[in-house]
């Protein structure tokens, strides 16, 4: 039988209390035990980036953790980063505009990586952006089109909230 | 590509994670989880149980002891990166951890993860030798210190017995003015680097080299330091040509053959490297005085 411990996380603002295996990764606790299939997982031993999500703040790879060490901890997941239902995120938006994907199944990584950078580094050259998203693969759009819009993001997300 | 089964334990001090060590049969301690979870994913490692130390208190710190910085085994990666103190200090550290993974990795990985994971190319390790490091071992008997250039030994193996664990690492800082420089070559920007060479100097009023040190990385099962050549750099001035001269006797450290290239590409590498780190270590200590 599989050892399993009770957890209480927060992912996206809501509490779940869950029980789950201790082998269990976090990145398929949130898919398969709380159903945010929103997080991939491409290599599923850190290297593609495709399953990144924020800790506490932070970008970490979800293959990369156990479920039972976000116990007590704050995710965000690429299902959280909208304001609400009708409403893109500036990053997302910028993304659409610019034709940021094509497969999408690298954008989740991408757009969490990102969130962090854009908040970091306002405004973050060409050179930073493409290292901030060096642990991320894409096979399809060669990465030029998700420069383009990480950068024209970053001039959305500005012209929100003005520097004071 | 899921990890085995195997008991969790989540101690939350180093007495009781070493008491965890002493106790449990084939046990893994999990520190930043970026070696040991793709390790367990691809089951490369069967451990029966975990030893998780993310929730030990009093394992991360960076604290500055005269010309010493110790910096706790849970330190994770990113807080080095932005540690002011390290990069005043130890700016060899500094740059060496750009080098280091991605952000997402640096901001789970840990210091002592690294060291005692000992990717015979890994950055941390390589900076651990280039400044003569003494690293802190706890056991059930108490706390012993091992000097970094007899911790490696084998093939990503440390010197630390299966009932310790390391709690912190001691870096003693070159003084203020002195030149360093970390480069390597790496495939792709965050690889394991194939050859790095991580370098001090200090010079004389008059440009001589008084003290060096460096360190090649990447050629064989631990980081190498080039003794010979840091006493060949004694009384020389660092001008290129010279350098050339001084690098080139570097071929013959041995290299490893492996999927990643052949050993005389290492060794080539060992030639260029080490000429590029101490010129831009030259070049930074000259501007430093300058400034």
């Amino acid at each position: 039988m599989s050892e399993t411990r009770k957890i209480s996380i927060t992912v996206n603002n809501k509490t779940y209390d869950e029980t789950v295996p201790v082998r269990v990764t976090l990145a398929d606790f949130l898919r398969h035990q709380l159903g945010l299939t929103g997080t991939h997982l491409g290599c599923e031993h850190g290297v593609c980036g495709a399953c990144t999500i924020l800790f506490d703040g932070h970008s970490a790879r979800s293959c990369l953790m156990l479920a039972v060490q976000a116990d007590g901890h704050q995710l965000l997941t690429i299902e959280g980063i909208a304001p609400d239902d009708k409403t893109l995120h500036p990053l997302q938006e910028a993304f659409r505009d610019n034709h940021g994907l094509q497969c999408g199944f690298c954008t989740p990584g991408i757009l969490t990586t990102l969130l962090e950078l854009l908040r970091d580094n306002p405004s973050p050259t060409e050179a930073e952006v493409r290292i901030a998203i060096s642990g991320n693969l894409c096979r399809c759009t060669g990465y030029q089109n998700i420069v383009a819009a990480a950068l024209d993001a970053a001039g959305r997300l500005r012209a929100q909230k003005p520097a004071p | 590509m899921k990890p085995p089964h195997f008991s969790y334990h989540d101690p939350r001090t180093t007495a009781e994670a070493v008491g965890l060590l002493s106790t449990l049969e084939n046990a893994k301690l999990l520190a930043g989880g970026q070696s040991l979870m793709p390790m367990l994913n691809m089951r490369f490692v069967l451990p029966d149980h975990v030893i998780d130390l993310n929730r030990v208190d009093g394992l991360s710190y960076i604290s500055e002891h005269g010309d010493t910085l110790d910096i706790g085994a849970m330190t994770r990666q990113r807080d080095i990166e932005f540690s002011g103190v390290v990069k005043k200090k130890c700016p060899l550290m500094h740059e060496a951890i750009a080098h280091v993974g991605h952000r997402q990795t640096r901001n789970r990985g840990t210091l002592g993860g690294s060291l005692c994971h000992l990717d015979p190319s890994a950055e941390l390790v390589s900076v651990a030798a280039a400044l003569d490091a003494k690293v802190s071992v706890a056991g059930k008997n108490g706390t012993r210190s091992i000097d970094f250039a007899n911790f490696p030994v084998a093939y990503m193996t440390p010197a630390i017995e299966l009932d310790e664990m390391l709690t912190a690492v001691s870096f003693p800082c070159w003084p203020a003015g002195h030149g360093y420089a970390f480069v390597e070559f790496a495939r792709r920007h965050g690889d394991f680097a194939i050859v790095s060479a991580a370098v001090l100097i200090e010079e004389d009023a008059i440009g001589k080299i008084t003290r060096a040190s460096l360190t090649l990385g990447g050629m064989g099962p631990a980081p190498v330091r080039a003794r010979d050549i840091e006493r060949a750099l004694i009384g020389e001035k660092p001008d290129e040509k010279r350098l050339h001269e001084i690098c080139e006797t570097l071929r013959s450290v041995d290299a490893v053959d492996d999927i990643h290239a052949p050993a005389s590409y290492r060794q080539q590498l060992a030639t260029v490297l080490p000429r590029r780190a101490l010129l831009k270590a030259h070049q930074r200590l000259v501007g430093e005085a300058s400034a």
